[in-house]
């Protein structure tokens, strides 16, 4: 056993990266459930995501108008989940899970011409003075831009929701969509506009993987990022600033428990590997006990009777 | 001038055995535009999938397969519709099924190489009381501390994956497996082996476990007080309360019947159709019986038909990939899509589509 | 039981008669553990398959099935190619053994090969490669080529194969510079990109220069590229969009030429039951060319390892070895059975940590 092998600085700049494609994906997932709105299809937005972002990104040799594919690629599937919930009125969690299902299928037909290939390369952003302090400068400060534009929605999810009267509306429909309806709110539009949110960030979430963290397309190669994301929506609470954290736990100990490995460390791999949805488990818990609980009309379908 | 949906007073009888058949019927247009799309004659594939097994030259042995891959799917759906319809939300079935299997296929290994007649029925009772205390986790965390059950049952299906790896790779491990991980082979313990009853037929333990289960479940449903309190608690919970509906018990039971069901369709599935625990022993059915059951409508025949058409779907698919080469994916696709054709057009059993004058939806 | 007579007896009624009527044609089916676009196993397998159709043109119809789950499901879709006229079916994953055995049971006339495991029957013949004599050749160069001493390697999970070729790439580094230090890293995947990519990066910042992987996809290959000065070898498939660097070399699974042969040998009617295990030799193991990264001394030796193990001169596990705990497994001179290999559960002496349990 070698613990002095393990850099504390690598290892937490190789977590921001493990945590971005879940953060981002969780962050639109926790505008869609604020809604009231549960999508299980988050596996199937990513993975759609991820072959809309690697394929035009190999097409056009421009990551950055992969990323906009994949978001794009990943509102346009979840519009599909959103006929379903708001105009037909189907149930969310049978929708959301033939929405994953059709999504890694769709995906796998997109992506047939697109094994083996390398992406073009995103390059690191090389902040001058930042970069070079030392600890921070690793840390924080080199990583490519799709990093720094996770952390940046974790800024504008949190005032959105919290500040801006968009926000309050989001929340009056999640909380009482009958009463949001009453006041004259357009709670279906406003739900449609949500879950393309949330579509578009686990599409950015997607294709951070095919285009950065891996980069290469496989199929299923998101291998159950998207429901991770799900369970780092209840982790935080329905809060932005507790996604980042969380994201940053869930990306942490799989990041840490690969060091230990590396390290010689004799660890439980599966015991490790289930922790952080005990975890998870336990934090409802208590957060049941302390009243912040989940948007009340979490999953219940809408129909405006009047 | 534009559309409407208004809720009917009562749900539409025509609609209600018309929306699976136009279903089905927009499934073959649109996947007959992706298979055409994809090279492939679009009539061949569509008879494929939905021919084949029934009436095709080989129907005799599909047909039976049929009933294997439908009976898991129905077991666990049948027991996820009671929660369902009481607004209680199992979806952590597949975790169910996995320990399920565990607990069933450990005792029966802890007897190894025993012959007994009673090592079987406990094979069942430890699968159905592992499924079932699995989902005494959400139930109780629910009733005790008011934790949202939809998450506590899934996250606990990645607890029950990563136990399943350990046990595939550790304690159930066949000694002599040549050190590959999976346990011994239940075909090839008479005692423990979920055989089927006549030979070829398809007919095993879990088929008539399904069976009985989809009649249980009626008569409880339409004879049963509870079964009145779930459809009163689901329909209007205050009403409930008022009418003494206990809505702990009613948590308790509901969780831990469709807990203890998948428990037993992992069990009768590792000692059966599967033969072994391996790593990747799950391969979805608790999910999917969460599409089966609202497929179904809910309903224990709507589950029954339901399975069974999900289960064509999966075998046809797996002729048409092998006769007509059709990448897997495609199946995939044209599953999906069926699942959101069927979800769409079932709003028209409760609404009607009204035409109305300018008026903000 | 007359209903069970009934049915066996049409089950093997048709069988035979739709190998009957194929007879012109031989029909070869293949079931896939994953999807062809894999990029590794599933796709090298496919290869096979593909050099099958090259081979024998119209003579030969392939099929195939993906994705194929181990277990109840596996035994229909082969169960179902045989009763659609195969006349021989590849099932490539271990987890098909038991199906495989089963399904040829009840179809004596049609062939049966089965990858990677261990029951044969009267038509079913067992298949696998020797990927450990590649492992020897890639442990040379990594131990060569280290300059930190200390080698990453990426296992998948604890099992036989993937200690074979733990130990054989340690024996052959350790030979050639006695201070190299392997770490492992046990994934517990076949296939995960993005936890792949992880394991090889906390490998690399933890200090190892040369990474070997026994999981399948090119994710440990772009880590590497992206931190710069280490090496990595293809895994499965050749990966050779990462040559020259860092990407020096690779095991190629090749199935393309025991495919053909075996498919020929049932055109013939000279097909039997056996148990292959082939290595370089037969080229079933590929060993992919050396990039000029490797200095010209290093690529010259690995060359000569490989053939001496083509040839068969020189066995990757010869004594004198001992286990991890110092107690004796081979003696001087000693060449291992391949009953121990097969069921290797033991590091060999140096390696660090313990195989999980």
């Amino acid at each position: 056993m070698d613990l002095s092998s393990i850099s504390p600085t690598l290892l937490l700049a190789s977590l921001m990266v493990a945590a971005t494609p879940i953060l981002l994906a969780a962050l639109g997932e926790l505008v869609v459930e604020r809604s009231g709105v549960l999508n299980l299809g988050v596996e199937g937005m990513m993975i759609t995501g991820a072959i809309c972002g690697f394929a035009v990104a190999v097409e056009t040799g421009s990551p950055v108008l992969g990323f906009a594919a994949a978001a794009v690629g990943g509102a346009a599937l979840s519009l599909l989940f959103a006929l379903l919930t708001q105009v037909a009125l189907a149930n969310h969690v049978a929708s959301g899970l033939a929405l994953t299902l059709f999504g890694l299928g769709l995906s796998a037909l997109l992506g047939q011409g697109y094994v083996g290939i390398k992406p073009p390369p995103t390059d690191k952003l090389d902040i001058p003075l930042l970069g070079d302090m030392p600890f921070l400068g690793p840390v924080v400060f080199s990583h490519d831009l799709m990093v720094y534009v996770g952390l940046a929605l974790v800024v504008a999810v949190w005032w959105m929701l919290n500040h801006s009267r968009a926000g309050l509306v989001l929340r009056a429909v999640g909380e009482n969509h009958d009463a949001a309806h009453a006041l004259g709110f357009k709670v279906v539009r406003v739900r449609i506009m949500a879950i393309m949110f949330g579509g578009a960030c686990a599409g950015l979430g997607g294709a951070y993987i095919s285009l950065i963290r891996v980069p290469q397309w496989t199929e299923g190669m998101t291998a159950g990022a998207g429901w991770i994301a799900l369970a780092l929506v209840v982790f935080a609470s329905w809060k932005a600033g507790r996604v980042l954290l969380g994201a940053y736990l869930f990306g942490g100990i799989t990041v840490l428990q690969l060091n230990l490995q590396a390290a010689g460390v004799d660890i439980p791999v599966e015991y490790l590997s289930m922790s952080p949805y005990v975890i998870t488990i336990l934090v409802l818990v208590i957060m049941s006990a302390d009243r912040s609980r989940a948007p009340a009309s979490l999953g219940r379908t809408f129909h405006a009777s009047s | 001038m534009m559309l409407k949906l208004e809720k009917r007073a009562q749900p539409s009888l025509l609609w209600t055995y018309l929306t699976p058949l136009v279903a089905v019927i927009c499934t073959m247009i649109a996947g007959g535009a992706l298979f055409a799309v994809l090279g492939k004659n679009p009539g061949e594939a569509i008879a494929t999938i939905f021919w084949q097994p029934l009436f095709g030259e080989f129907a005799f042995y599909y047909r039976p397969q049929l009933l294997i891959k439908g009976a898991p799917l129905v077991l666990i759906a049948i027991g996820l519709s009671l929660g369902f319809r009481a607004g209680i939300w199992n979806i952590g079935a597949e975790g169910q099924y996995i320990i399920g299997a565990l607990t069933g296929a450990g005792v029966g290994l802890a007897f190894y190489p025993a012959e007994a007649w009673y090592i079987f029925p406990l094979m069942v009772m430890a699968g159905a009381l592992g499924g079932w205390a699995w989902a005494m986790i959400p139930a109780v965390l629910r009733t005790r501390f008011g934790t949202n059950e939809i998450l506590v049952s899934l996250m606990l299906v990645y607890v029950a994956e990563q136990l399943l790896a350990k046990m595939a790779l550790g304690l159930l491990r066949n000694p002599e497996g040549h050190g590959f991980p999976g346990s011994r082979n239940f075909q090839q313990y008479p005692s423990g082996h979920n055989a089927e009853i006549i030979t070829g037929s398809g007919m095993h333990w879990g088929v008539v476990a399904a069976l009985i289960a989809v009649i249980f479940s009626y008569i409880l449903l339409n004879r049963h007080i509870l079964g009145y309190h779930i459809r009163l608690t689901g329909q209007a919970p205050r009403a409930a309360k008022f009418a003494g509906v206990n809505p702990t018990q009613l948590i308790l039971f509901c969780l831990g019947t469709s807990g203890a069901l998948a428990g037993l369709a992992g069990m009768f599935e590792v000692s059966g159709p599967a033969g072994q625990i391996n790593i990747d022993f799950n391969v979805g059915y608790g999910f999917t019986a969460i599409i089966v059951a609202f497929l179904g409508r809910l309903h224990p025949v709507g589950i029954l038909l339901a399975g069974l058409l999900m289960a064509l779907t999966y075998i046809g698919g797996e002729i048409a990939q092998s006769n007509l080469g059709l990448p897997a994916a495609a199946i995939q696709m044209f599953q999906g899509m069926l699942l959101f054709f069927l979800l769409a057009i079932d709003v028209l059993t409760n609404f009607r589509i009204r035409r109305t004058k300018r008026e903000a939806v | 039981m007359n209903f069970v007579k009934y049915l066996a007896g049409a089950t093997l009624a048709l069988g035979l008669a739709t190998s009957a009527i194929a007879q012109d044609k031989t029909k070869v089916g293949f079931i896939y553990v994953g999807p062809i676009g894999d990029g590794g196993w599933t796709y090298e397998h496919d290869k096979g398959r593909l050099a099958v159709e090259e081979a024998f043109g119209d003579a030969v119809e392939t099929v195939y099935q993906e994705s194929v789950p181990e277990g109840a499901d596996a035994e229909r879709a082969i169960t179902q190619m045989a009763l659609q006229g195969a006349d021989l079916i590849f099932t490539t994953s271990f987890g098909y053994m038991e199906p495989t055995v089963s399904v040829a049971a009840k179809f004596p006339d049609v062939k049966f090969e089965h990858a990677t495991g261990y029951k044969a029957g009267p038509n079913v013949s067992t298949y696998s490669a020797r990927f450990y004599e590649g492992r020897a050749v890639q442990g040379h160069i990594a131990g060569k080529m280290t300059k930190s001493n200390v080698v990453g390697y990426i296992a998948s999970f604890p099992i036989p194969e993937v200690i074979r070729g733990i130990n054989a790439a340690y024996i052959h580094a350790k030979k050639v510079n006695p201070d190299v230090q392997f770490k492992i890293i046990w994934a517990y995947t076949w296939f995960d990109p993005a936890k792949e990519a992880d394991a090889a990066t906390a490998l690399i910042e933890q200090g190892a220069d040369v990474i070997l992987q026994h999981t399948d996809s090119t994710a440990p290959q772009a880590a590497a590229e992206k931190a710069g000065n280490v090496i990595t070898f293809g895994q499965a498939s050749d990966m050779s969009e990462y040559a020259p660097l860092p990407r020096v070399s690779s095991i190629i699974d090749n199935w393309g030429p025991y495919y053909v042969a075996r498919t020929q040998a049932v055109i013939d009617g000279t097909w039997e039951s056996v148990q292959t295990w082939d290595g370089i030799g037969p080229g079933m193991v590929g060993i992919g060319e050396i990039t000029d990264a490797v200095p010209a001394d290093i690529k010259a030796e690995a060359l000569a390892l490989k053939d001496a193990i083509a040839a068969g001169d020189y066995h990757p596990f010869t004594g004198p070895l001992k286990k991890q705990d110092g107690s004796d497994w081979l003696g001087d001179g000693e060449v291992s059975d391949d009953g121990a290999l097969l069921g290797m559960n033991f590091y060999v002496e140096g390696l660090e940590g313990d195989i999980p349990q």
